[in-house]
């Protein structure tokens, strides 16, 4: 079998000898509980997430996928639990967030530029800094797209691209994703991947991604996040550890196949259970 | 060579309304004297307009609409995005509003004419009033309609509520607040007109209107129907030009 081809369910804190250099937790999620009126969608949930890593999340329709990142992130308050990012609360990191609805989620009055600096000028940064960051940031990621344009005259894909620069104009700590693609079209959606790909790769930024596609959550992912059906539960949590970059002839990796085979069989137990 | 002609389109509408015009007159179908012809109307609009009666109340008749939008707005902008920016104290107002939003504002003449007197100020006062209202409803909506993702963005990265309201809640409510200015001046310039013909007027375009017809001077009475037409066209083509450019992202 190839390298990292070995399934392993990661209890929390303990890390297996094959893989790469021991990663401290990053996030820890303790005793997390969420109901929406009677629905209970998180129940004393625990999960770690490890420094460095892309983590994917999927799970059934309804189990609290982009729940568990909103209420991380700070868009939804959970009723009980603790969240810690290196053991401080989140308004002491900073950290990027990305919508599923980019449309939405930029401001259409503002060019490309002045969307990817307004992290910037929230945190009082002055104009010529702020210039310079976007500039570094564009040419770090080796961005070619006029970003002197409205997001409006830009494609689905660009704009997306924008929204994700945007996230990361404050080297954050932390990087949310809530399926990030599922808005465009497929030939976007497989260059988008490889542009987050390289993102991660540059930058090594810890990243939570919400995904509804189980081979884009593998072939992007060094942990799968598998969650049950409410009130959620960790179904597994499956490492795959194919070295990057990852290209297309991965998807007929034996690795791959192996651990989107595991995931789909924890998938479907799991949906059956509900 | 079809696309081409396309832009020129709209001017067939006019060519064929003088065309039927002229004919009218022509085969006598009305008594020359309620119908002149076009071409005795529009030598009386340009002999009015240029250095003439008409050209004077042209311009009282713009002074007090615009007078009163820009009343209407400065009290409706604020008061809209306050009320917009709570869902419940809107709901609570929005009875109200739509009541007298849907009062004709003429049937508010005479509270006004006690308030106010027979001067300029019950007839900008009227229409301020009238076209506020309608700006307010669209503020107001525009402000709750506001997509919650753009504002959770903000929040998200660190934006204050100010923040939030400042920089995303007032430049999203821009293209409905901008629909409300646009219907607001004219139903502005409508009051105003029918202010002028009755509320003891001595000038502005409805003035001149009904002096005409008292006169039974036609061309004059037609040219400054087409003079008050002409200037509420010229109106929504203004703010539709300033919603362009200060609203460029509306509707993409």
């Amino acid at each position: 079998m190839a390298d990292g081809a070995v399934l392993t369910r990661i209890e929390t804190g303990g890390v297996p000898g094959s893989a790469p250099p021991a990663t401290a937790s990053h996030v820890t999620v303790r005793g997390l509980t969420k109901r929406f009126g009677t629905a209970s969608i998180y129940e004393r949930f625990d999960l770690d997430i490890p420094r460095g890593m892309l983590v994917s999340v999927f799970g059934p329709n309804g189990c609290g996928k982009s729940t568990l990142i909103n209420i991380i992130a700070g868009l939804i308050p959970p009723d009980a639990g603790e969240i810690l990012f290196d053991g401080k609360p989140l308004h002491e990191i900073k950290f990027g967030y990305v919508f599923q609805n980019y449309r939405e989620a930029l401001f259409p009055w503002l060019r490309s530029v002045d969307n990817i600096e307004y992290p910037l000028k929230l945190l009082k940064i002055p104009k010529a800094q702020r210039r310079a960051r976007v500039e570094q940031l564009v040419n770090h990621l080796g961005v070619k797209i006029d970003i002197k344009r409205y997001p409006y005259e830009m494609s689905g894909g660009q704009q997306q691209l924008i929204s994700i620069m945007r996230a990361l104009v404050v080297e954050p700590e932390i990087l949310f994703l809530d399926e990030p693609f599922s808005a465009l079209d497929y030939e976007m959606t497989l260059f988008m991947r490889e542009q987050l790909q390289r993102i991660f790769m540059e930058t090594g930024t810890t990243t939570v991604l919400v995904s509804h596609d189980l081979e884009e959550a593998v072939y992007l992912a060094d942990r799968i996040l598998l969650l049950s059906r409410g009130p959620a539960q960790i179904a597994d949590y499956v490492r795959f550890d194919t070295a990057r970059p990852r290209t297309d002839t991965t998807l007929s990796d034996n690795a791959f196949i192996a651990t989107k085979a595991h995931c789909l069989e924890v998938f479907q137990r799991e949906v059956r259970k509900g | 060579m079809r696309k081409a002609f396309d832009p020129f389109l709209p001017v067939l509408g006019v060519i064929g309304l003088i065309a039927l015009w002229y004919l009218a007159v022509w085969i006598r179908i009305v008594d020359p004297v309620l119908l002149p012809s076009p071409t005795d109307t529009f030598q009386a609009m340009y002999k009015g307009l240029a250095g003439g009666r008409l050209g004077f109340d042209f311009v009282k008749t713009v002074e007090r609409t615009i007078l009163a939008t820009v009343i209407a707005a400065a009290i409706a902008i604020p008061l809209g995005v306050f009320l917009g920016a709570s869902e419940r104290l809107y709901r609570s107002v929005e009875f109200v509003v739509d009541f007298f939003r849907s009062t004709p504002a003429s049937a508010m003449f005479p509270l006004f004419l006690v308030l106010f007197g027979v001067g300029n100020e019950t007839k900008i006062s009227v229409a301020a009033f009238g076209a506020a209202l309608v700006i307010l409803f669209n503020v107001a909506y525009g402000v709750m309609n506001a997509r919650k993702t753009r504002l959770l963005a903000a929040k998200v990265m660190g934006a204050s509520r100010l923040q939030v309201l400042t920089g995303v809640v007032l430049l999203e409510s821009m293209p409905q607040t901008f629909i409300g200015l646009r219907n607001g001046v004219s139903l502005a310039l409508v009051i105003i007109v029918v202010a002028e013909m009755f509320i003891g007027s001595t000038d502005g375009l409805g003035h001149r209107v009904f002096e005409a017809q008292q006169l039974f001077n036609m061309p004059d009475m037609y040219a400054a129907i087409f003079a008050a037409g002409a200037l509420g066209y010229g109106l929504n083509l203004l703010f539709l030009v300033v919603e362009r450019h200060f609203v460029h992202w509306s509707g993409k």
